[in-house]
């Protein structure tokens, strides 16, 4: 398959500037997002949520609500008659629609379809529901011990061993080598211990669909969704129903930076619809998408190095135990991975643990499990080169993987950029910087696997020589204006010649979900073979029309010419050309593509921050923030450099101020927009990319994803600067400033 | 419950609407009339996603009820644009990339447009300050900031 | 639920003594977010931005003093917009300009921000720390009483059935004389506050502090007014301010919660006191300059 492997190449289109295609309709107002869409006759769909972070359901009575004007429908899970097969769907359905106990505060125990607002929330106050309140579990380290409150039963693996409570669902273990032969190398080692708290991705765009399904078992559903296809299934499989007789059609998303790679309120507005003949619209309050959403695990990490004098480690462990909430989610064993994962290690040892709590389930954030492993492996080797009397850039340098490294979850690593992201940093001027009093500079390296998986494209050549290219996945970064980028470079014809719309479930083949860096790179791919499979075509039907061999017909700069031994004996003929007489040469033009992608590209960043702690308050200003990541190939660096940007910001969040706080009674104390603290404008600097561009080999272009990595290494490097402005090692994050001036004054 | 007849201006159009007196203006803008560039982010005031201006000051319309808006000109994102001329607020966000994911772009807009003619000479803090209520969680601002500034040169240069 | 829109104080008064589950809409920055959330299910909305005076600014000057009178539907976007109350004012106003962002400034109201009656209000400790009056309107006539007196637990006011706010008043200070107030939030704009003060002062020609008063906010169920004492007789000297940051500390009788802790609160309430009374001092200076 030497010709899907990254050659080198002038591009013309790639690595440019060009304006957005969704661009007009955003800065508009027109463009569609969830909640945006209406149907004739549509109800209003709400949820009655649980108060109390775990009780048993003993009863629910809905015949109040039922019998009241404008009500059209209220379900509850005895409406929810099929089980799924698998365990994950079940889990799904357990989280849209609680079974026989709620299991978090906000967990969804009825919903209502009513003709208005006011006639919805009537209905939800009229249901009567009678709890046994049991006694909940919030914590990861408490929910582990024997004896603690249990949410589910017999759901243990294999893998755990004995003596821990039927809350930690699974351990993993990863490395390589002997770590006691390593450590007992060592000179200096240091031990400590972390904490993270969850954190949640805050798209601004609350979840919301539209549906309509009738009892001929066949709907429609609209939503805003990172994976439609994964939708039709997940919904198809709980309303018992064939996926083919659901055809889901993305909206624009309003951000989901993971959040929205799984379904909340889709399932029940089926079942609302189905139940009233009615098209049914479901929106989340902040409150209900800050309660019964998808954050982020917290964390309880433990991490020792050993290193020699000279700054060579000698081994390395770790103990990551995240909570992944209510319900099973793979976040621990993510950390285990990911934590080493920018060094080469001879002697390794990483052991995940997946733990549930009363708390909603977890879902992906941004190279989920990573940044908070990250946090803690580099604040080790940050105090570890303090400790050596080591540039904290050098000491990662000498110990950095590379090309043939060994890495921290087995495989052994290709070309990649970590050493190229460290050294740009040790160049550039911001390291060098001179700092004032109370400031501190913080550095920090970041790893992500990146994702390939199954991807569906079609591109039609028009008659008029204008290219529609159809891809399966919500463009949530600006990936319409890259695969027009890409089918342009292939085709060789301007950008604006084609346009890229993101094609509903019934149009294009199986499409992953819009996560693991994987659009720019997988289907980036598809896109580039889809075109070439149109040239083929287009090239053949120059050559009919010449009456030539197809193999003596070539593709440069959008047109077939005659190669080889008919070289120069008929003029070119552009793509226009050939698409003007296509129904003549034997009808309509396309390409196609379909693949389980391989040769995703891991991709790896190095990030430095300069902070300036009040010692009085311990207010942390951010003064200067510089990333530096590895690209593969920046297709659209705007794009890219908003990645990067966007995803070091969110780190900042989640270092100093975002957190979901539970009270005593395991309620959530913060489910609005001003006490659960994004960072807004007037809290941050410019964050300055630095876009380095090492090829993917396993990419004709050289693509990387990028979407993850720039959200991994700031919650470290922001505490590694934070610790040294306020010279005082912080290990629990968010480093808010209750947390360090205490922190402070117990120096 | 009878509901209550509302005269108004929108975008320069003279309107009326019945609603509720619990219903907002963004709920008035959204599903009345239609004009669902406004978003509803939080319904707290705290996102700045549903930025609009009444009788000239930039307001949430989530807090802003439906009622109030008798006799007061609204202008939203849908107003904008000259008919098919943007605004060179809206040609800067596309030209610099100022937008993601773009569900906070229409209320970022309206409230830079707002800055803009109140101070068209704003400092980078000025622009991060005044833009402090409108959560954006895709770019880290710095595109968004920077588009702003842009614009605001470039419109001191065409006057 | 019913909307109305009284013309005058008499009628809205009769609105709200006729509906005691009536709620008054100034601003309508809390009250929206409440109706919305469901916290309260009022039976009628009361606008009272189409009565006279209340969207007014004016300055006093009557036999029973003079100042400047702030009606009770002033956005305080529009109190900051005001070059002289700014000039006169510059603590009230920059409390009252903290709160929330620029599209709740063009709505929120120093009235409302009290009568909600939380222990955090950004407006209120400067209002107090100026020791402003609150003109009240009800069936038996109009009252005027200490910022203190309208809150008197947590969401709740000393307001009886048909009584509202119409109007607050700055009575006037000499030349040298000004206030200032500092909040600690954990991000720059946007929070509630943790920790609020305000301190007011008046300098002799000498500079030397003649009157003070400091007022706490977030520190205690309502706001509190802390004896400034300690700077009186001074030069806000360093000695002086570290005396009135322990009195803050002492005076402070905060909780542990989602946005802060006891010790933090108290600690952050000196560090501000004495912050805000530099600032206070410097700007007197200025004004007797």
């Amino acid at each position: 398959m030497a010709k899907d492997e990254f050659q080198t190449r002038e591009f013309k289109v790639v690595g440019t500037r060009v304006p957005r295609p969704d661009g007009l309709d955003k800065v508009t107002g027109r463009a569609r997002y969830g909640a945006d869409m209406s149907a004739p006759g549509m109800l209003h769909g709400y949820c009655l949520r649980s108060p109390h972070a775990h009780a048993r359901i003993v009863s629910i009575d809905t015949s109040a609500a039922e019998a009241m004007s404008g009500v059209k429908a209220v379900v509850t899970r005895a409406d929810f008659t099929v089980t799924p097969e698998d365990q994950g769907t079940r889990d799904i359905l357990d989280n849209v629609m609680a079974d026989k106990k709620a299991l978090y505060d906000g967990h969804t125990v009825a919903a209502v379809a009513a003709t208005s607002r006011s006639a919805g929330m009537k209905a939800l106050k009229a249901i009567k529901v009678e709890y046994e309140v049991l006694p909940h579990v919030i914590d990861v380290d408490e929910a582990m011990k024997p004896g603690a409150p249990e949410l589910h039963e017999g759901r243990s693996q294999e893998s755990v061993p004995e003596g821990y409570s039927q809350n930690v669902l699974a351990r993993s273990q990863y490395g390589h080598g002997d770590i006691d032969a390593g450590f007992a190398k060592a000179d200096v080692i240091i031990e400590r211990s972390f904490t993270t708290a969850a954190t949640h991705q805050g798209y601004i765009e609350p979840h919301a669909c539209l549906a309509t399904m009738g009892n001929d078992n066949q709907g429609d559903l609209f939503c805003c969704t990172q994976g439609h296809f994964l939708v039709r299934s997940t919904c198809a499989e709980i309303m018992g129903m064939e996926s083919g007789r659901l055809r889901v059609t993305s909206s624009e998303i309003g951000g989901g930076f993971g959040g929205k790679t799984t379904v909340f309120l889709e399932p029940v507005a089926l079942m609302l619809s189905k139940k009233s003949g009615k098209p049914v619209k479901m929106t989340m309050s902040r409150d209900e998408v800050l309660r019964a959403s998808g954050p982020t695990a917290s964390t309880s990490i433990d991490i020792k190095i050993g290193a020699t004098k000279d700054g060579r480690i000698t081994g390395a462990w770790g103990d990551f135990r995240y909570q992944s909430g209510a319900f099973y989610a793979m976040n621990g064993a993510l950390g285990a991975m990911c934590g080493f994962a920018p060094y080469d290690l001879e002697n390794l040892k990483t052991v995940g643990w997946e733990v549930v709590t009363n708390r909603p389930k977890a879902a992906a954030y941004r190279a989920p499990g990573a940044p908070m492993a990250a946090f803690a492996v580099e604040s080790v080797m940050d105090e570890l080169a303090s400790s050596i009397g080591m540039d904290p850039i050098d000491f990662r340098l000498m110990n950095g993987a590379e090309e043939g490294t060994k890495s921290a979850y087995g495989p052994t690593y290709p070309a990649i950029g970590l050493k190229a992201t460290l050294e740009a940093a040790k160049a550039h001027p911001h390291w060098s910087a001179p700092l004032g009093e109370n400031q501190g500079r913080g550095v920090g390296c970041g790893f992500w696997f990146n994702f390939g998986g199954n991807t569906s494209v079609s591109l039609m050549i028009n008659p008029d020589g204008t290219v529609s290219l159809s891809e399966g996945n919500p463009d949530i970064g600006g990936s319409r204006a890259s695969m027009s980028m890409m089918a342009a470079e292939e085709l060789g014809i301007p950008y604006r010649q084609v346009r890229t719309i993101i094609a509903d479930t019934a149009s294009l083949g199986e499409n992953d979900v819009t996560d693991g860096s994987r659009v720019t790179f997988a289907v980036g791919l598809a896109t580039i073979k889809a075109a070439r499979h149109a040239i083929e075509t287009m090239k053949a039907r120059a050559a009919k029309t010449w009456g030539i061999d197809a193999d003596a017909v070539e593709w440069v700069d959008g047109a077939a010419q005659p190669a080889g031994p008919n070289a120069g004996k008929f003029p070119p003929l552009t793509l226009k050309e050939i698409a003007a007489t296509m129904s003549n040469t034997g009808g309509p033009i396309s390409g196609h593509h379909e693949a389980n992608a391989e040769g995703a590209g891991v991709s790896f960043g190095t990030h430095i921050c300069d902070t300036e702690v009040d010692p009085e308050t311990g207010a942390v200003k951010i003064l200067r923030y510089t990333v530096f990541q590895d690209a593969g190939k920046a297709v659209h660096p705007d794009y890219v450099e908003g990645q990067l940007q966007g995803g070091a910001v969110q780190g900042i969040g989640w270092a100093l101020n975002e957190e979901y706080v539970y009270g005593e009674d395991g309620t959530l104390q913060n489910p609005g927009f001003l006490d659960y603290r994004i960072p807004v404008a007037s809290d941050l600097p410019m964050i300055e990319p630095v876009i380095l561009e090492i090829p993917n080999p396993g990419h004709p272009y050289g693509v990387r994803g990028v979407g993850e990595t720039g959200i991994v290494p700031p919650l470290a490097t922001i505490a590694n600067a934070v610790s040294r402005a306020a010279d005082v090692r912080m290990t629990s994050l968010p480093m808010s400033p209750p947390k360090l001036l205490a922190a402070i004054k117990a120096k | 419950m009878s509901r209550i007849h509302v005269n108004t201006t929108v975008n320069g159009d003279a309107v009326d609407y019945l609603c509720e007196a619990e219903d907002t203006l963004l709920d008035v803008l959204r599903d009345t009339l239609d004009l669902t560039g406004s978003k509803e982010g939080c319904a707290s005031g705290d996102c700045g996603a549903c930025s609009v201006l009444v009788d000239g000051r930039l307001v949430c319309s989530c807090l802003v009820l439906g009622a109030e808006a008798e006799g007061r000109t609204v202008e939203t994102i849908e107003g904008m644009a000259e008919g098919d001329t943007l605004h060179p607020l809206q040609k800067n966000f596309i030209n610099k990339a100022a937008l993601q994911c773009g569900i906070c772009t229409p209320g970022i807009l309206v409230a830079a447009k707002n800055l803009l003619e109140k101070n068209p000479d704003p400092s980078e803090e000025e622009v991060r300050y005044w833009l402090a209520g409108n959560l954006c969680r895709c770019t880290g601002y710095d595109k968004i900031i920077r588009a702003v500034l842009d614009t605001a040169a470039e419109m001191r240069g065409a006057a | 639920m019913k909307f109305q829109s009284p013309q005058t104080v008499d009628d809205a008064i009769a609105m709200l003594a006729a509906d005691t589950n009536a709620r008054v809409l100034a601003g309508g920055t809390d009250l929206l977010v409440r109706l919305r959330s469901g916290h309260i299910s009022p039976s009628a909305i009361v606008d009272i931005k189409h009565i006279s005076g209340m969207r007014d600014i004016t300055q006093e000057d009557t036999p029973e003093g003079s100042g400047w009178r702030i009606g009770a539907a002033v956005s305080c976007a529009e109190m900051g917009e005001h070059a002289g109350l700014v000039a006169a004012y510059p603590g009230v106003v920059e409390g009252a300009e903290l709160i929330g962002s620029t599209q709740v400034q063009g709505r929120c109201t120093m009235v409302g921000n009290l009568c909600n009656a939380g222990p955090a209000g950004d407006s209120v400790p400067a209002m107090v720390a100026a020791g402003a009056l609150i003109r009240v309107a009800g069936p038996n006539g109009t009252r005027d009483v200490p910022v203190l007196d309208i809150p008197v637990a947590p969401g709740k006011t000393s307001l009886t059935e048909g009584e509202f706010v119409t109007s607050v008043f700055l009575p006037a200070r000499p030349d040298n004389a000004s206030d200032a107030y500092l909040r600690f939030i954990p991000r720059t704009e946007m929070d509630i506050a943790v920790v609020g003060c305000a301190v007011n002062l008046t300098l002799d020609a000498q500079g030397t502090v003649t009157a003070a008063s400091m007022s706490l906010g977030a520190v205690g169920p309502k706001v509190k007014q802390v004896d400034a004492s300690a700077i009186v007789g001074s030069t806000c000297d360093d000695a002086s301010l570290d005396a009135l940051a322990a009195a803050a500390t002492e005076a402070a009788t905060p909780i542990d919660d989602k946005r802060g802790t006891i010790a933090f609160r108290k600690d952050v309430s000196g560090v501000l006191a004495k912050r805000a009374a530099k600032i206070a001092y410097t700007r007197a200076k200025g004004a007797s300059a």
